[in-house]
């Protein structure tokens, strides 16, 4: 039985309650334990600093140069907080509430309200380490709404958020390097975790530069190593993005929660053509103001702005009237796809739609106008005006189609498409963030975290921050007060040897093969069986194919993959395969995840459970649970279900129309 | 926008390890699309020399939209190519012409050896970070986050120079290979908001003596790094950073 350690008394007590009676560990037994963080983004840097500052002995590994590339760099939008700085009736139990129905019932309820409990702290850490949020006139922090929430709790830095919390949290772990406390890793690789009579005590790590194996042995041992959207090759992640330290996390016993739940971005600049490396996402907060369409005949080749008003479809606004543009990613997704499949799509690849600021840029100039007292206005006049609202805004975001598309959007309607961008399945973790291997822990995005099978904009900075700032310090006293008589463990030990050994012939292997096919064309064609087959909408029959596809891709890629180079230097295709290699694996549990999820719910859509309408139709009867998978073999898993119970929020049917 | 393809010859930078010497090796590249970006173009390059059992050319790169600094190109003499305020990962095939040559070195400078090809060790940046770049607080220790009011154009300012990606184009365009830019860029965002006045002073010594022990040269003033800074970080912070060091000298005697 999974037991999720929910400490016990009302939901918005537990974690008080948790925090004053957890277990401590003195000051100088701090120093005595080792602590191993395994990612250094916003969870990892976060949990790194965090515990350093605690005095206990941290070492950090991350496959960048440096702890200020990770992936959380990229994020733009913002991150939520329950502060109510804006009046306008935002609570803890608010945030609570949107994020569990946000994520269509498959969160757990006392993890996500200790997630909304902590957010006010994640805002004030931030501010005090001197991230420069935005600003209003009289000095104080100004919020927006995001992703069509009622009310305004979203903090920004500009269109990078996640470079100004990610620098803050790098300095905040530069600062403990610097005092001895931290000790970092840089251009080094998780490969495998040691596990000794049952409790993790180690990795097993690659140096990217030497390509030398190196034994680190840790009391507890973090994940953090952020989620796994690159198994559909083209996504919004950093191409280094990889599922390898969960993975063989998962292989060592930990469980995987939810695997199949992925979240698809609607507004993401399309793709153009077959050398597409990755997608790049345009702000969800360009739905605001933009209004979405594809023109009312099929295989439209008119320049949009030649298309009149009334051959034009606004799908989102004629579907879903009460939300409009602004319902939630998945819907949004759904919709578009729909249009392009039914043969309305725009652009080269009909694979894409529009994204229409004409409209927006009227409004605001007219209002500006007005502002400036100009009477009569010309259509020009109004149109620069509008162009600089336009542009103070979104300006970086426009900016950045420009560089990709070369089309100017203030123009000619941008042309977006959904794509893969976050992944709320991950490794399984209890209310301690611990895994089912004792001593292992997962944070970020990389556990199956509080999103339940959709996440809300700017949530997963929160909890990113939330985890390693605020939780992990508590939750992991509680464990390591029991390890204060372990002495270190020696490297010699036969599990680290072992553990060594598997991962160097599994290297010896790959490298042995010299096939005739490359890493990336594996990696493509693993993306497209995920795409086509698992990714926005599932069902049976595709879902056994793609089982039965990438069992043969893994065949293929264990006896034909081609990888240039030596084992001791750096070798970033063999980094590469190391990881698609992984990628791959994970592939056919996700597929099976999907297969034996017959509902659909947030980001996950089985064709099979839809209404006469076409919308998600959800099946709480049967399926209001997380679905851990616990490896047996190759290709064979056991399914170990986690019944959540909701004792506050009743469930119901999510509804935009 | 009208595409087209092109065939290039480009000059790329090969050298084993920081140990061996590096020469440069010429390719020619077919086919290549104007919508390509310009790491893309070199993914291409790279599947070829797989196919033909031939090293593939090792560069840094990861979020591929301009914001994690991990891409580094110094292409036909310029670092990140030849647009304004923009990364090499941003850079597309457009900006180029059939029948082109590009030559593609790396950074170059004594404080940023080369790893492989076009990859170089930037972690003197991170050492000068280490050595004052942050504010000294605590997880929890934090009052409300509007328990101190900001000017709005200080926390602008401040919110513009921390725009720096750490790439370290600025060094590898100045011939000092100076870090001014870089490390101006972060003691300017601290010096600009109050949470930073507490460690003015001691930051600002301790990060410009970190800069000189890495082996960056010193700055005379000729601005080569604002102009390929693909964030705009401004000179104006090289002299907020002087008055900084001045004024902190000064205390210090
Ligand atoms: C384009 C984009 C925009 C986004 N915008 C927003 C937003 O506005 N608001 C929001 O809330 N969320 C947003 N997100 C989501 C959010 O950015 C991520 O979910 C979050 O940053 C993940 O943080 P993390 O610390 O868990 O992982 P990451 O930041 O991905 O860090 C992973 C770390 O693990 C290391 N690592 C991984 N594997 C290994 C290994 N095997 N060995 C050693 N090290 C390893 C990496 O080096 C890295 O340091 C966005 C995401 C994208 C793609
Ligand atoms: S100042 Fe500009 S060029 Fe220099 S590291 Fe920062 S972003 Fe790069
Ligand atoms: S790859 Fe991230 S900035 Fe270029």
């Amino acid at each position: 039985m999974l037991n999720a350690k929910i400490p016990a008394g009302p939901l918005n007590e537990k974690w008080s309650t948790y925090k004053s009676t957890c277990r401590l560990v003195n000051p100088a037994n701090k120093r005595k334990l080792e602590i191993i963080v395994v990612g250094t983004g916003l969870a990892g840097a976060s949990a790194a600093a965090s515990l350093g500052e605690l005095g206990y002995k941290v070492k950090a590994f991350c496959f960048q140069d440096s702890p200020r590339r990770a992936h959380s760099i990229a994020a733009q939008g913002g991150i939520n907080a329950a502060k109510n700085y804006q009046n306008d009736g935002d609570s803890v139990y608010r945030l609570f509430y949107d994020t569990i129905k946000g994520g269509d019932y498959r969160a757990r309820e006392a993890n996500v309200h200790r997630l909304a409990e902590v957010s006010g702290a994640i805002i004030d850490q931030c501010v005090a380490q001197g991230v420069p949020f935005a600003r209003e006139y009289g000095g104080l922090l100004s919020n927006r709404s995001f992703g069509g929430t009622q009310v305004q709790r979203t903090f920004y830095a500009a269109g990078q958020t996640g470079q100004q919390l990610l620098l803050g949290a790098y300095s905040a772990i530069e600062r403990q390097i610097a005092l001895g406390n931290v000790e970092m890793f840089n251009r080094h690789e998780m490969l495998d975790v040691v596990v000794i009579e049952g409790k993790a005590r180690g990795i097993i790590v690659r140096d990217l530069v030497s390509g030398e194996l190196e034994r680190h042995f840790g009391h507890a041992v973090l994940l953090c190593s952020g989620g796994y959207g690159n198994v559909f090759y083209l996504s919004t992640n950093a191409m280094g993005s990889n599922v390898t330290a969960a993975w063989k996390a998962h292989k060592k016993g930990a469980y995987f929660g939810n695997p199949c739940f992925t979240q698809i971005h609607p507004t993401c600049i399309p793709v153009s053509g077959d050398h597409q490396s990755k997608l790049t996402l345009m702000s969800e907060s360009l739905r605001n103001d933009g209004r979405i369409w594809v023109p009312k005949k099929q295989a439209d080749d008119r320049k949009p702005t030649d298309i009149p008003e009334d051959e034009r479809d606004y799908f989102l606004e004629r579907r879903y009237p009460a939300f409009g543009n602004l319902v939630p990613r998945d819907v949004a997704s759904r919709a578009a796809k729909e249009r392009c499949d039914a043969g309305f799509g725009v652009g080269t690849s009909k694979q894409a739609v529009y994204l229409d600021y004409a409209d927006a840029i009227q409004r605001y100039g007219k209002i500006e106008a007005n502002k400036q007292g100009l009477s009569n206005p010309s259509d020009d006049v109004i149109i620069k005006l509008g162009n600089e609202v336009i542009k103070e805004k979104y300006g970086n975001l426009f900016d950045m189609y420009e560089k990709i598309t070369g089309e100017n959007p203030y123009e000619t309607p941008m042309r977006i498409y959904p794509a893969v961008h976050y992944t709320m399945g991950g490794l399984w973790v209890d209310y301690e963030l611990m895994t089912t291997v004792p001593g292992l822990y997962a944070l970020g995005e990389a556990n199956f975290s509080d999103h339940g099978a959709n996440r809300l904009g700017a949530s997963a900075l929160m909890q990113g921050l939330a985890d390693g700032y605020f939780v992990i310090p508590y939750t992991i006293g509680n464990y390591l007060a029991d390890e204060i008589h372990t002495k270190p463990i020696p490297t010699d030990h036969p599990a680290f040897v072992a553990a060594e050994k598997e991962v160097a012939d599994r290297i010896n292997r790959l490298m042995s093969i010299q096939g005739s096919k490359t890493v990336e064309s594996f990696h493509k064609r693993l993306g497209k069986i995920m795409w086509d087959k698992c990714g926005m909408a599932r069902n049976e029959e595709g879902l056994k194919q793609a089982i039965e596809e990438i069992r043969q891709l893994k065949a293929e890629f264990w006896s034909d993959v081609k990888i240039p180079g030596g084992i001791n230097e750096m070798n970033p295709e063999l980094d590469k395969a190391n990881r698609v290699a992984d990628f791959i694996e994970l592939g056919e549990l996700m597929c099976l995840d999907a297969l034996s999820r017959n509902e659909s719910c947030g980001g996950h859509f089985r064709e099979e459970s839809q209404t006469p309408e076409g919308e998600a139709l959800r099946n709480d009867a049967d399926y209001m649970y997380v679905a851990n998978w616990e490896m047996k073999g190759e290709h064979e898993w056991q399914l170990h279900k986690e019944i959540l119970d909701y004792e506050v929020v009743k469930p119901s049917q999510r509804s935009y129309k | 926008m009208q595409h087209y393809t092109m065939n290039l010859t480009l000059k790329v930078w090969r050298q084993k390890n920081s140990k061996s010497k590096g020469h440069f090796e010429s390719y020619q590249v077919k086919n290549i699309s104007s919508e390509m970006s310009f790491l893309e173009m070199i993914d291409v390059l790279n599947e070829e020399l797989i196919a033909e059992g031939k090293d593939p050319i090792a560069f840094d790169h990861d979020c591929r939209e301009g914001i994690c600094g991990m891409c580094s190109m110094y292409i036909n003499g310029r670092p990140h190519g030849p647009w304004e305020q923009n990364t090499t990962c941003q850079l597309h095939m457009r900006a180029y012409k059939d029948g082109d040559t590009i030559v593609i070195e790396p950074w170059r400078a004594n404080a940023f050896p080369v790893i492989k090809d076009l990859m170089v060790d930037r972690s003197a940046f991170d050492r000068i970070i280490q050595a004052g770049g942050y504010i000294s607080v605590n997880t929890g220790n934090a009052v409300d986050a509007n328990a101190i009011p900001i000017e709005k154009q200080k926390a602008d300012d401040a919110f513009m120079a921390a725009a720096c990606i750490g790439c370290g184009a600025c060094v590898a365009a100045c011939k000092n290979s100076s870090a001014m830019l870089f490390t101006s860029a972060k003691v300017s965002q601290l010096s600009l908001l109050p949470q930073g006045d507490p460690e003015r002073k001691t930051r600002v010594l301790n990060m410009v003596a970190q800069m000189d022990k890495e082996g960056f040269g010193a700055c005379t003033n000729t601005g080569a790094c604002e102009a390929v800074c693909p964030k705009g970080i401004s000179l104006s912070n090289i002299a907020r950073m002087n008055a900084e060091y001045f004024s902190a000298s000064l205390v210090a005697q």
